[in-house]
Order: C-alpha cells, then structure tokens, then sequence
C-alpha cells in the first residue's frame, strides 16, 4: 500500500464532509438531539410514575443506554442513507472517478456515520449528572469504545443497506420496517427477558440488544441480575457486536462494490 | 502517441447495445467532440473512458492506461465535467475543491495555492466561501471545470459541458476552453448534441445509435457535401440563368425572383461570376452547410435539440429544498 497516506486523506475528507455539514446545519443538530430528549423526559419521566426503581435503578436511569443505542442507531443509518442522497444528485460520481479504493470510500462513510454518531452521544453524555447516573473516567472510556464500535458497525450496515436502494423512495419503508423494530426489540424501552417469547426470539437475534446490553453493563452495573440492569456479561455483548461488526464492514465493502 | 484510444469498444445494458463497435484516437492538445443525439452512446463512452463502467467488449485506453485493467492510473490523469452537477451543494465552493484535491492526494499547502488559482481563473474567488446552494447554474459550471483541472488532468472529460447553460455563460465556457487548450496543451474530449458548440472542436465524430458513422474536422465533414447554396436575384432570372449556363458552364435553378446554385468553395466562385456577369443582380447571398447538414445526409434526421435530462428540472427542484442532503 503505497497511497496508504493518499487513502488515509481520502477516508479524512469524506468523513469530514459529513461531519462539516452536520455541524454547519444548527436545526439538524436540534433535531436529532430532540429525540432522545423526548423519549428520555416525557416518556420516561412518565413512565417512571408507573414502574417502581429496581435494584437501585429508575425508569429514566434504565433507559438512558437504551437512548445512547437509539441516537446512534439513527445517526448511524441516515449518514449511511447519504450514500443514496449522493447518488441521486449525482455527487457520488465525483467520489467514484477519483483515484482511492472502494474500500477507501466506505470505511470513510462508516467514520463519517461513527464521527456523527459520536458527537451526539458526547452530548446525550451531559444529562448523566442530571439523572443521577455516576460514571468514572474508565467508564466513560468503556462507553466512548463500546458507543464507537456500535456506531461502526451500524453504519456499516446502514451502507450495505443503502447500496442496494436504487432511489430515496424506499426510505421510508427501511425507517419503518427495519430502524424503528430495531429500536423497540433491543431492551431500550423494556427489559429483553420480559417479552412476550416470540418477539424475545425477535430481540435475541437483534445486534442493537447486545450493543444496548453492553452500555447498561457500563452504567447500569449496580442492578445485575434485576430486570432493570444488564442481561448478559459485558464479554458476551463485546463478542456480539465485534461480531456484527467484522461482519457489516465486510458485507458492506463487497455491496457498495458491487453497486458502484 | 495518442492521448485517447478505444478499439472495437461496445457496451450492451441487456438487450440494448448503447455501444456498437466504435473505434477512434485522440492525439493530444486535441479538442475532440462527441456529436450525436440524445441516446446515442456519448455518455455511456465518456462512462468507460473515466473507468466508471467497464465495456462488454473491445479495448479503450486513456494516457496510455487501460481503461479496466490500470483504471488508478487512467483517474489519475483525467479531469471529468459530468452533464449533471456533481457538487455538495451543502458546502462552499472551497470546500467542494478541497473534496477534490484531497480525494487526488494533494498536500494541504498545494491543495489551498491550486484551489485558488482555478477559482481565480473561473472568477469564482470573491465567492469562495459561499454555499454552492446559492450558486446559479451557470456559476456551478464554472465551479465544476475548475473543479475538473485541479488535479492538472491530461485528459479532460466534457460531458455536454454547456447544456442548459445561458448562451453567454456558454461563450465564457467556451474561451475558457480555448484558453486553457493554449496554456497547457491539454486534451479535450467531449460530447454536445449542440451543433454550434462542435463547430469549436479540433475534430468531431458523429455517433448515432452507438456507431460512429463519419469524423473528420468540421471543415472536412462539411466539405463533404455537396457544398455552398448560392442565390442570386435579378430582375431578369432567366437571361441570369442563360448567361450564367453560357459563360461558366453551370448548372443553376430558376427560383422566385432569381436563381440558386450549388457549388464547392462557394467564397471563391461568388466574386468571380458578380465579376464575369453582365445581367444586373440585384442581391447575393451564400449558404455554408452546417454540420446538421451533415448528419441529415448521414441518417436522414436532425439532431434533436432537446433537454438531455428530462429530469433535471425536478432534480434541481430537489436539490434547491433539500440540497443539505
């Protein structure tokens, strides 16, 4: 790999397109900050009047890594769905006729929806001492990790998935159909074991569980083995989702290769 | 040697053969053009050259690189304009030639002096910080070519460069071409259905139905036919005919008030039968075939001129209300 610098600068700038857009659009940054916000004071301020704190652990606590996992669910996938928007207006082909690998392209994509995804949690992080939740700093180091290899691995999904959309159209049909189950069958809003079994087999086949499961090992710790703390062992939740990821970014690269 | 050259090359999408077996060379500082009407295999050729689609068959190569097999090095001598905007209109007119400078591997300090040099020569500088969304289609051309020579491309790609464009923003395009043609010796390939736009290049080829079926300099295609379409008027139109029957031997036809003649070099033979002519005329007039003319005795149609994208209207639609992607 001799252009390894000249590749490197590649996946720089197609990453830091993104991200200059994201931070130049102020209501984009309000919006997609609004909806974590939403679910986590009103439904769960709600919420937390009907369900009684368990092993130490109130509602608004108990979702709070479920909101970490659904903001970059959702920054993941629509920086992916980029890559349709660049193809309908014609600005993937600029990316296309330069002179870097295909690889080059998506893992740039993928550290675009990562960065993204990042910046959002970074700021989802200020109502920790809000909610009485208390981390440390190996803590926060776990959760930046395990946050950053989520959003990776989604991206990289999302883009797998955005290779073989030929049009904006279908959008719609993902983000009901594929995004919000994805959301709702991941132990975000309600605990994993105390579904109805057949939307748990659902769950236990859905790699956000184990990306949510793993940020509640981080910050939800103290209520193991109740129903408001983690489900499986931090190591179980990492093997998954290194997993899901080695997986995505394959599957993503032989996809977008093909598509481009 | 030659800076462009495609053998036998052919491209079918299903049972639909865009691309029929042409084959041409292009020698470099050359302005070639692609003329043909819409659907008739230019872009899809312009697609294999810039190695973004590969042929079913037959051989291209560009800089002396195979189109399939060393596709990296033939992306990294060219420069494209495609026929629809291929800017982020969510960032600046910089920011766009930043994109670009780094996707070629330049160096931040040769990135920034080379970006605002091609501002400078498209007149872009004053704006360089403004969101390309505000830019008008004819300032994002500009934006686009200076785009496409960032990277000091040997080849530059033109794909109906000039299409939708207002006919001054057109004539600006086309002294930009001319001049950078001069500065730097650098190919141009590129396609136009607008008759008066080949008219500007070195050589054409006539592509129809994904054949080529003439090429040439415009001169030489025109020189093919039969020629110049004379009309003289006179008040008496048939002594004109016999006089001119009886001293020059040819052949003219009586019309309204006058007479029409074809002939080659019709520049030459006009002063010299107002000269030979004793019957008085009272007006002249001379008609050079146009390259219309061409491809009507070629196919026997005229080359449409028509919007290449009928979607284009309803894509800037979206881009102006949704252009943040």
């Amino acid at each position: 790999m001799a252009n390894l610098a000249h590749e490197t600068k590649a996946i720089y700038v197609i990453s830091y397109r993104e991200l200059r857009k994201f931070i130049r659009e102020k209501s984009r940054i309000l919006g997609t900050m609004a909806r974590p916000i939403l679910w986590l004071f009103v439904v769960g301020g709600g919420m937390s009047r009907l369900v009684r704190p368990v092993g130490g652990v109130n509602y608004i606590q108990f979702i709070f890594p479920g909101m970490i996992g659904m903001t970059i669910l959702f920054a993941s996938i629509f920086s992916a769905i980029s890559i349709v928007w660049d193809r309908e207006f014609g600005f993937l082909k600029e990316i296309l006729v330069a002179p870097i690998s295909r690889l080059s392209v998506v893992v740039g994509k993928a550290m675009a929806g990562t960065s993204i995804s990042m910046l959002q949690v970074l700021i989802l992080l200020i109502f920790v001492p809000v909610l009485g939740i208390k981390i440390n700093i190996p803590q926060f180091l776990l959760l930046f990790l395990s946050s950053g290899m989520l959003a990776f691995s989604l991206t990289c999904f999302g883009i797998l998935v955005a290779s073989r959309m030929s049009s904006y159209e279908g959008f719609n049909i993902i983000m009901n159909f594929l995004v919000m189950p994805m959301f709702f069958l991941s132990g975000a809003m309600y605990p994993v074991r105390l579904m109805p079994p057949f939307l748990r087999e659902i769950a236990y086949a859905n790699p956000l569980t184990y990306g949510v499961d793993g940020l509640k090992n981080i910050l939800l710790a103290g209520a193991s083995g109740t129903p408001m703390g983690p489900e499986y062992p931090a190591i179980v939740d990492f093997a998954v989702v290194s997993g899901f990821l080695v997986v995505t970014a394959v599957l993503a690269n032989l996809s977008f290769r093909r598509a481009a | 040697m030659s800076n462009i050259s495609v053998n036998s090359l052919v491209k079918k999408f299903g049972a639909v053969t865009a691309v029929d077996g042409i084959s041409f060379s292009v020698d470099p500082g050359e302005v070639f053009g692609f003329l043909g009407p819409n659907g008739a295999g230019k872009s899809t050729t312009i697609s294999i050259l810039c190695t973004l689609i590969s042929p079913t068959s037959g051989e291209a190569s560009v800089g002396g690189f195979d189109c399939v097999r060393d596709a990296d090095a033939v992306r990294r001598s060219i420069g494209i304009i495609f026929q629809d905007p291929t800017l982020d209109n969510g960032l600046t007119a910089y920011e766009n030639l930043l994109f670009h400078a780094y996707l070629y591997g330049m160096d931040r300090a040769a990135a920034k002096k080379r970006i605002e040099d091609a501002l400078e020569l498209v007149g872009l500088s004053a704006r360089k910080n403004e969101l390309v969304r505000k830019f008008s289609g004819g300032m994002k051309r500009r934006l686009e070519i200076a785009r496409g020579i960032l990277n000091y491309p040997r080849v530059l790609f033109m794909d109906e460069p000039t299409i939708g464009l207002d006919p001054q923003t057109r004539n600006m395009i086309w002294e930009f071409i001319r001049e950078l043609k001069k500065n730097t010796g650098i190919t141009v390939f590129m396609t136009t259905h607008y008759l008066e736009e080949a008219e500007f290049c070195d050589r054409i080829a006539i592509i129809d139905l994904g054949k080529i079926i003439a090429s040439g300099t415009p001169l030489e295609l025109k020189a093919g036919l039969q020629g110049d379409t004379l009309k003289l008027s006179a008040t008496d139109p048939k002594g004109l005919e016999a006089e001119i029957r009886e001293k020059f031997g040819m052949e003219p036809k009586i019309t309204d008030g006058g007479i029409t003649l074809t002939v080659k070099q019709g520049d030459e033979i006009l002063p010299a039968l107002i000269k030979g002519l004793s019957t008085s005329i009272t007006a002249v007039s001379m008609t050079r075939p146009t390259l219309n003319d061409v491809f009507l005795s070629l196919t026997g149609k005229n080359i449409r001129e028509e919007n290449g994208d009928p979607y284009g209207p309803m894509r800037s639609y979206a881009r102006k209300n949704h252009g943040g992607h």
